[in-house]
């Protein structure tokens, strides 16, 4: 559905988006991973042909967004990062006016009716969009890409600014349209691409540093080998213990609450010590308060991913 | 186009530019109209007519300024220029919407010419003449607004930029003549459109000023495509 081959983006020197390639099938719901300013907006603008490719091609079904740019626009409802709103209209005339801009053929009530359903903006229809909330504008937003029923959604991070009851309703309702709808969505928080997405591409500095499918980077990047564990008792001597379990590679203390010491503990990968840990705790009678694993920043997944690489380079030679 | 269309002149009339454009024009023609025709007791419009020009140096940009502009700050371009419409769509459709107001303007002129009309023989031609020169006129300042619009992401600065380049525009001849180049007069006397527009006020129906004015539209609308195209590849 939607192919993407060495995409560029050149500002002057700066290369906001270097060389980029992916494809995105039928059905599938495609997550873009990476830090701000990493290019994920820039591709998604290029992708829309809001703005123009230096280099590469955007094919939406097929049809190159440079050369035929109105007939690949019919099959793209995008959400930018800012939802483009027109303050001084009420959802309901702005809905209409996008239904008219989108030279949409589906009947005209029912169907605004059902979007405004589907995003839950149904009791704010004829206000005003200048005194709405920033999730409110968000979910008109949204409104405003589904109208027209177009098979490519590309949301440039749909959650932000949402309370998280909405991230969740949002993020259902993306699971929902990912049923019958292409969808590529962009986030900076790896937990809301894992819980959406089929398939995560993570770009930063514009190139793409892994692309896989979700359980496959998950495994990669989570694992069981970072612990974060609260453990009452005797700082050294738990330090010691620990360090005492084979497998385990590091630990530190980094935090300190009442008395009681958080740990990071650092294993090697592909070895679980939880059951060794528990053991070795309770044998000294100092009990673990909390165990898990260490949720990793984005700056670990790309020092974890980008010397992952390395590390493959070497081995290759 | 249509949807781009009407959802300016909607912009117009919500805010309160469409409103103050309008009061303006309808105190300042009246005002001309007063001190011109009918204290003067003539049936005669011209005056009023060549009077309005200087307005619209003013009232011109203040309509035009947040055409572009705004839609550029408040990433509304985004929306616009995503949807399956070319850009000569969206330009033609702000460009009507502005013309559409204007128009309501130029109106009122009617209403003098039918008053005029009760008190004695009045010229229809000459009067007819005028009103399609005005809207001409008006119109092409309406392009030239528009585009100056299309340069910046500040109304202000958008105003301000089309209030010095209409009224270049229409002192080209005047500068023509404190240069010492012959040539250079003429060109610039031609391309004038405070001259041209003065043929309409003498009631001359002069097809090369009429094709004058159409073509400044197209061509500034046409520069406007090529601004936003060009934002687009930079």
């Amino acid at each position: 559905m939607i192919e993407v081959r060495n995409l560029s983006k050149h500002y002057g020197d700066k290369r906001a988006v270097d060389g980029i390639s992916f494809t995105a099938n039928d059905g599938e719901i495609l997550g873009f991973l990476g830090p701000n300013g990493a290019g994920k907006s820039t591709t998604m603008n290029m992708l829309t042909g809001y703005i123009s490719s230096t280099g590469g091609q955007a094919l939406i079904d097929g049809v190159d967004i440079l050369e035929d740019p109105i007939k690949a626009k019919k099959n793209i409802g995008y959400l930018p990062e800012l939802p483009p709103l027109y303050m001084d209209m009420t959802v309901k005339e702005y809905l209409n006016f996008i239904y008219d801009l989108k030279k949409c053929k589906l009947p005209r009530v029912s169907h605004l009716k059902d979007i405004c359903g589907l995003v839950k903006i149904d009791h704010v229809y004829k206000r005003l969009i200048r005194n709405l909330s920033k999730g409110y504008r968000q979910r008109v937003g949204l409104a405003q890409a589904l109208v027209g029923n177009p098979p490519v959604l590309i949301l440039d991070e749909p959650t932000v600014g949402l309370d998280p009851k909405q991230i969740i309703e949002i993020r259902t309702l993306i699971k929902r349209l990912g049923k019958n709808h292409t969808v590529i969505l962009s986030s900076h928080i790896l937990s809301e691409v894992q819980a959406v997405c089929d398939k995560i591409i993570v770009i930063n500095e514009g190139r793409i540093v892994a692309d896989d499918t979700e359980t496959a980077l998950s495994d990669k990047l989570t694992g069981a080998h970072i612990l974060t564990a609260k453990i009452e008792g005797d700082t050294e001597k738990v330090t010691k213990a620990v360090k005492a379990i084979k497998g385990v590679r590091k630990c530190e203390k980094v935090n300190e609450r009442d008395g009681v010491f958080e740990y990071r503990i650092e294993s090697s990968e592909g070895t679980d010590i939880r059951r060794e840990l528990f053991g070795s705790m309770a044998a000294e009678g100092w009990p673990i308060l909390e165990l898990r694993s260490a949720e990793m920043s984005l700056e670990d997944i790309f020092l974890k991913l980008t010397l992952g690489d390395n590390s493959q380079g070497e081995a290759d030679e | 186009m249509s949807a781009v269309f009407r959802r300016e002149v909607q912009a117009y009339f919500t805010s309160p530019i469409g409103y103050i454009f309008l009061a303006a024009f309808y105190f300042f023609s009246a005002f001309f109209f007063t001190t011109t025709s009918i204290q003067n007791g003539s049936t005669d419009m011209t005056a009023m007519f060549g009077d309005l020009m200087m307005i619209l140096v003013v009232l011109i940009p203040i309509l035009t300024m947040r055409t572009m502009s705004d839609d550029k700050r408040t990433k509304t371009d985004q929306c616009l220029l995503t949807a399956p419409v070319s850009l000569g769509g969206i330009v033609a459709g702000k460009f009507l919407a502005a013309l559409l107001v204007y128009t309501c303007a130029v109106a009122v002129t009617v209403i003098y010419a039918l008053i005029v009309a009760g008190f004695a023989e009045v010229d229809w031609l000459v009067i007819i003449g005028n009103i399609v020169g005005l809207e001409l006129f008006g119109g092409s300042f309406i392009a030239v607004g528009i585009f100056c619009s299309s340069l910046t992401e500040s109304q202000v600065v958008a105003a301000v930029i089309s209030f010095i380049t209409i009224l270049a525009l229409n002192i080209l001849s005047i500068i023509g003549g404190l240069l010492p180049w012959k040539p250079v007069e003429d060109i610039l006397t031609k391309l004038s459109f405070f001259e041209r527009y003065t043929g309409f006020t003498y009631g001359l129906f002069d097809l090369s000023n009429v094709l004058f004015f159409i073509s400044a539209v197209v061509m500034f609308l046409f520069f406007t495509v090529r601004i936003l195209e060009k934002r687009r590849w930079a």
